[in-house]
């Protein structure tokens, strides 16, 4: 048996006190989250249960917050994709902000290595450059670039959206991708060589493995700008076939001039943007990840 | 055939920033050289160059005869060890040892075999299947030390090995490293600024300064008989008592004191000055019959347990700090202190810009 020693009675008052303090802290919390979680979530989410509100519930005239289970439809995503073929879209926007993606990353990536590594005469030149692009806003290089899409007659191609959006999205890349090659331990390339890695080897199974985290993020960045890109889209491209996301759910139409689809464009808006939540989510762990953690030092 | 050889070696920058100027020495196999100095003394660059990390200005590199000055750092069958120790963060304990030998193209088996042997000679075979993240600091330095060693090459180099450790573990990895290369054949050429690491390891030491070989000698030797001043205050701890004395009739003149000089030290090209310089643990409290012997006042004791390092002001040189290691149980007069300076312990320079040993 245990002897336990009573501890003297805590004086009532300041315990009171304390425990006052501490709801009132709780309380003011978790309203600020509150706060911010429909603050922030509150227009996605209203997107989200207008597609699948029947077109009734949208219109009725008392505003249906919380559609009741008779008040729930599939019916916007079946239009979309049984009259809209919504499916083209998804497959053109895929295509060209992958394709777009693959390409920034490959060109930016080698490009931020030589910089980062290599003494090359006129580096600062080349950095100050590459810095001033990205402060260009992008919208006035349209009526350039729509010039040189009819000039090389590149309208109605993919090539008209794939090469403006890695051009544009290039410079943060390198600049992004410098900073991280720069802060790679230069010992690790050093032991790789000792080891007998020619340097090719060395990029694809040291270097590349080390730098995932960074071209996630990088990656990450170009992909949505080009899933979400609108002028350029609407502009090169004018073959319905070949539309992205964007554009289409923008030139949704309802069966008269006076009708406003809201069901398939809440539904257009949310099919547009999963994908870019599903591919945040999926690669958030990677990005926090510090992947080059213990190989240097303890 | 000295297994490693560095002829004439020099690397520069630029005209001003020169690391290594015109550097010859040679490595036989069984031999641990060090490479010691103070920092930017150029030892990282010697073997960075040895390793093919870097191209020499002028000079060669041969190992076991052969110019590799050609070859790139893989094909030089030399294995290093980084002080950031730079394991590969994606890959297992497994992997880090046994990617320098697929390379190789050696077969799996004999793979395989050698991580197993050099992972239990450094205990880390329980370690083979995790990442280096999952490891502490000691772990890391093993494993870093095992992917050297399974490669069985012709030079290791090692480059401060041991400088991220804490005091404790460093003391017994130490003691662990020279008993593993004392095991092996391949030469060892082993970089570091810590002197005791350097006494302690090697058979030979390398001391450099300034781009410059100073001495290179048994560890034996660098202590007591230094080259020059330099080696001689940089080697040892605590440091030597360095001093410049101006001479008269063959003696030096420390305060009120002299000190006879040695014969060939009073030829005329040193007349003036002499450099003079004696080690804190040779000085003793003066007994009746030692010949040399000095007096002054204490005015610092430092206890370092074993015994007490105090520094005395000489009569008659207020300027000069004579410090001495005194064991702990020896008792003296705080205010008039007389020490001995035994004659064969005494180190002579020329005042010269060589600073070099007067043999006695």
């Amino acid at each position: 048996m245990t002897t336990v020693q009573p501890s003297p009675p805590p004086s009532q008052p300041t315990t009171t006190q304390a425990r006052h303090k501490i709801s009132w802290m709780r309380v003011l919390l978790w309203a600020g989250v509150i706060f911010i979680f429909f603050f922030s979530l509150g227009p996605p989410l209203w997107e989200l249960l207008t597609s699948i509100k029947t077109t009734e519930a949208i219109t009725a005239d008392r505003v249906v917050y919380l559609p009741g289970l008779t008040q729930l439809t599939l019916g916007h995503y079946v239009q979309l994709f049984v009259e809209n073929q919504f499916y083209i879209y998804i497959f053109n926007s895929a295509l060209v902000a992958v394709i777009s993606t693959v390409l920034c990353l490959g060109i930016g990536s080698p490009a931020a290595y030589a910089l980062a590594r290599l003494r090359i005469p006129g580096e600062q030149v080349v950095l100050t450059t590459v810095l001033v692009v990205t402060l260009f806003p992008y919208i006035l290089l349209f009526l350039g670039l729509l010039e040189l899409v009819q000039l090389t007659r590149l309208a109605n191609n993919y090539l008209a959206l794939i090469i403006p959006y890695t051009a544009i999205n290039l410079p943060l890349t390198i600049l992004v991708m410098r900073s991280f090659f720069q802060q790679l331990p230069k010992d690790l390339e050093d032991s790789a060589k000792v080891d007998g890695y020619n340097t090719l080897q060395m990029l694809w199974q040291i270097v590349l493995p080390m730098t995932l985290p960074a071209l996630a993020t990088t990656g990450i960045l170009t992909f949505i700008f080009a899933w979400n890109e609108y002028i350029f889209a609407l502009t090169f491209i004018t073959r319905e076939s070949m539309k992205t996301i964007p554009v289409a759910a923008a030139q949704l139409g309802g069966t008269t001039t006076f009708e406003v689809p809201y069901g398939p464009l809440a539904a257009a808006t949310v099919l547009g943007t999963l994908p870019l939540v599903l591919l945040v989510m999926f690669f958030q762990r990677k990005i926090v990840q510090g992947l080059t953690a213990g190989s240097v030092k303890g | 055939m000295p297994t490693l050889e560095l002829k004439n070696l020099r690397k520069a920058y630029s005209s001003e920033i020169v690391p290594v100027k015109g550097l010859s020495l040679t490595v036989e196999d069984n031999e641990f050289l060090t490479l010691v100095g103070p920092s930017g003394c150029g030892k990282s660059t010697i073997l960075r160059l040895i390793a093919g990390l870097e191209q020499p200005t002028q000079g060669q590199v041969l190992i076991a005869g052969r110019n590799v000055n050609p070859l790139p750092p893989g094909d030089r069958n030399i294995a290093m060890v980084f002080q950031s120790y730079a394991l590969y963060p994606h890959m297992t304990v497994y992997e880090n040892m046994a990617s320098g030998l697929k390379l190789r193209d050696i077969p799996a088996g004999e793979v395989q075999k050698r991580v197993q042997e050099t992972s239990r000679l450094l205990d880390i075979d329980h370690l083979l299947t995790r990442r280096p993240a999952k490891l502490s600091g000691g772990q890391r330095q093993r494993v870093a030390l095992g992917r050297a060693l399974v490669r069985h090459p012709d030079v290791f180099l090692l480059d401060e090995p041991l400088s991220n450790l804490d005091a404790l573990l460093r003391e017994q990895v130490r003691a662990d490293l020279k008993q593993i290369f004392a095991a092996q054949k391949s030469p060892v050429v082993y970089v570091t600024h810590d002197q005791t690491e350097a006494m302690t390891l090697s058979s030979k030491v390398a001391v450099l300064y300034n781009g410059h070989l100073q001495q290179l000698d048994t560890p034996d030797r660098i202590y007591n008989t230094p080259a020059n001043r330099f080696v001689a205050g940089f080697i040892g701890s605590p440091q030597m008592n360095l001093w410049t004395l101006p001479c008269q009739d063959n003696d030096a003149i420390l305060g009120e004191f002299r000190i006879p000089m040695p014969c060939r030290a009073s030829s005329p090209s040193s007349l003036g000055e002499i450099h003079l310089g004696i080690r804190p643990e040779h000085v003793r409290i003066a007994q009746n019959n030692d010949e040399i012997t000095v007096r002054g006042q204490v005015f610092l004791i430092e206890n370092l347990g074993m015994s007490y390092l105090i520094s005395v002001r000489v009569i008659g040189a207020e300027e000069v700090t004579l410090r001495a290691l005194i064991p702990a149980d020896t008792g003296w007069h705080q205010t008039d202190i007389q020490l001995a300076l035994p004659k064969h312990r005494l180190h002579w320079f020329t005042t010269d810009q060589d600073a070099a040993r007067i043999e006695t």
